[in-house]
């Protein structure tokens, strides 16, 4: 038996009161963990229902600080934007999170990329689904590309002073055409391949550039340097179209609309937030100057 | 009827899509049509009553004078963010949990598809090359129409309906943007996709698609039709008809806005009034020739050794 020790009692009997302490502590920090360092040290702000910190809330948030902290009460009305421009990111942030899952099964080459569809599809755990997510929230942002335009349009929105953000629209609407467009073809198969040849066959017609437009061949455009071939990295969509393909689709294009995207959402902020619902103003009230207000 | 054929086409997955489009676009103009009768209702009550017009707070949304003009987006306008994305992906994944990516056969260059189609939103293009050589409807068209569509604001420049759904005071824009949207591109997409059969040939919703019908494709081009048989005859009457017809055509659309829209006219700078007549000529020239394909069977109207319109 150990000899009975004065200090060890004594540094147990304090461990104990301080646990003893620490109990009522937790169940503090439990009900409220607002109140802890650690929480502080995240959130740069309280959380109890304010205005300022309902601010504070979107302000220093990195993710959500591209908002303002109010808005135009009608404005978040779903009949105004249809919340289109809201989906359209949300499709292309669950694409660029599924792309990449894809990417860690999915060599570019023509040995490789027909069967590692195939392995995705059958072998990977969730495979399948997470290609079919990634197929359907393509075709989806397009549609809701063209549903966002359509309402832009319907609401007059790329009059004054957003004549500029709707021009970084049209380009992020290439952009994603394009985006599904490259990726089509990434499966190497019947379906893709055909849908791009069709497609790039007809830049062979391109005037001048094009060795099949007009006046192409007059100056020495040939199936080995025209436009067509420089797109192709080839006279025939193969290997090397593939990979161009997937470096557009996962590395070039993505990077591209991202750009876009960041400036559109920062001119939406600096054109004074959404345009409406605004009120409406009446023809008697248009200056009669020319093409100005 | 072969109503097998019909299900074949609208269920293949990659066209699934454009039927859901089918029925996403008729309700979305509902939806905004049914915003801008509210706002026209409004802008006809103000317009009567001036006094009115000065007191009012104009927009139909509904009001009172004591609550705040904004609100906080937290939690007001997150909240509805979260519920779209939680819509969204419930959407989707009930979508990939039963319906399958398209995968066919290996890339196969010696075997061509019949139909080889492209995806649906580039269908509308590839329709058009029934009616236009590949450099128009591959290149130009396309070109102009983002070049198009970039110009719209600054031709546009009233600054009428900036803001709120409205038909009445933006006939001309909404209906001319209407009109090069859903009938130039998604009616033309459409056609693309349930029309078109093997070969490209013209199948009507619940026709078998026989690969071996015989079509008696008929290709006439306006020369033959006057008998001109000389290259250098042909260029040039080619050159004369096309050009001809396009200032023909211009000078209607010229003639046309300075009638109806003669405040358009009055205050458009030289610029934006070329352009706007230059678009309008463009937008106009795919339908007539359309017509001239479909109903009459001709297909160049302008032959040269070089190119062909
Ligand atoms: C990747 C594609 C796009 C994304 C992610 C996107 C995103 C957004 C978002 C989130 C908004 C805020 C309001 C709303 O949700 O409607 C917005 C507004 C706007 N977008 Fe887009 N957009 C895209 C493409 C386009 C296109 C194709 C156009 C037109 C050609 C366009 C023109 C505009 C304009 C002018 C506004 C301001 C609307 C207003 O003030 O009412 N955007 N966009």
């Amino acid at each position: 038996m150990a000899p009975k020790n004065d200090m060890d009692e004594a540094g147990i009997g304090e461990l104990v009161e301080k646990a003893k302490e620490a109990g009522p502590l937790q169940v503090k920090w439990l009900k409220n963990p607002f109140e802890t360092q650690m929480w502080r040290s995240i959130f740069r702000h309280k959380v109890d229902d304010q205005p300022r910190n309902r601010s504070l809330a979107v302000l220093s948030n990195v993710f959500l600080h591209l908002h303002p902290a109010k808005v135009n009460r009608d404005s978040v009305r779903y009949t105004f934007t249809w919340g289109m421009g809201g989906i359209t990111f949300y499709l292309f942030l669950i694409l660029t999170f599924t792309g990449v899952a894809l990417m860690y099964y999915y060599h570019p080459d023509k040995a490789n990329a027909f069967r590692d569809i195939l392995y995705i599809k059958n072998d990977v755990p969730f495979g399948n689904f997470l290609r079919n997510l990634h197929r359907w929230a393509a075709h989806s942002m397009i549609i809701t590309v063209w549903l966002h335009q359509m309402r832009v349009f319907m609401t007059g929105s790329y009059k004054a002073p957003r004549e500029f953000n709707w021009n970084v629209g049209v380009i992020l609407l290439l952009v994603t055409m394009m985006l599904s467009f490259t990726g089509y073809l990434l499966p190497d198969d019947q379906l893709g391949f055909w849908a791009v040849t069709v497609g790039t066959n007809m830049a062979r017609a391109t005037p001048l550039i094009g060795h099949e437009g007009p006046f192409g061949p007059e100056i020495g455009a040939t199936a080995f340097n025209d436009v067509r071939f420089a797109m192709l990295g080839g006279s025939i969509v193969d290997a090397n179209a593939l990979l161009r393909s997937y470096i557009h689709h996962c590395v070039g294009l993505p990077l591209v609309g991202g750009v876009f995207m960041i400036v559109h959402f920062w001119r939406i902020r600096k054109d004074g937030s959404i345009s409406g619902p605004a009120p409406v103003m009446l023809a008697s009230e248009v200056k009669n100057a020319k093409g100005r207000r | 009827m072969d109503w097998k054929q019909l299900w074949e086409i609208c269920s293949a997955p990659d066209n699934v899509p454009i039927v859901l489009l089918l029925f996403l676009t008729p309700f979305y103009l509902w939806y905004g049509f049914r915003e801008a009768i509210k706002n026209d209702r409004l802008i006809t009550q103000l317009e009567a009553d001036p006094a009115l017009a000065k007191t009012h707070h104009r927009r139909h949304q509904p009001y009172h004078p004591a609550w705040d003009k904004t609100v906080h987006v937290w939690p007001y306008l997150l909240r509805i963010e979260l519920l779209a994305a939680l819509v969204v992906t419930a959407f989707l994944c009930i979508w990939a949990i039963y319906l399958d990516a398209p995968l066919e056969e290996p890339a196969n260059p010696t075997l061509t598809m019949n139909p080889a189609k492209a995806p649906w939103y580039f269908l509308g293009l590839q329709e058009m090359l029934v009616y236009f050589d590949p450099w128009i409807a591959g290149v130009i068209l396309p070109n102009i129409i983002v070049v198009g569509l970039m110009a719209i604001p600054y031709m546009d420049t009233s600054p009428l309906g900036n803001g709120y759904y409205t038909w009445k005071q933006r006939k001309f824009a909404l209906g001319g943007f209407l009109f090069g949207y859903l009938v130039l591109w998604l009616a033309l997409a459409i056609v693309g996709t349930f029309i078109r059969g093997p070969g490209w040939m013209w199948f009507w919703p619940g026709q078998t698609w026989d690969a071996h019908r015989v079509v008696h494709e008929v290709n006439i081009h306006l020369h033959e039709l006057f008998g001109i048989t000389d290259v250098w005859e042909i260029a040039i009457f080619g050159g004369i008809a096309t050009l001809g017809f396009t200032a023909v055509l211009g000078g209607a659309v010229d003639f046309a806005l300075r009638k109806w829209k003669p405040e358009l006219f009055r205050k458009m700078n030289v610029i934006q009034y070329a352009h706007l007549v230059g678009f309008l000529i463009m937008m106009i020239r795919l339908p007539v020739k359309m017509v001239l394909k479909l109903g009459f069977d001709i297909k160049y109207v302008w032959v040269t050794p070089w190119f062909n319109v």
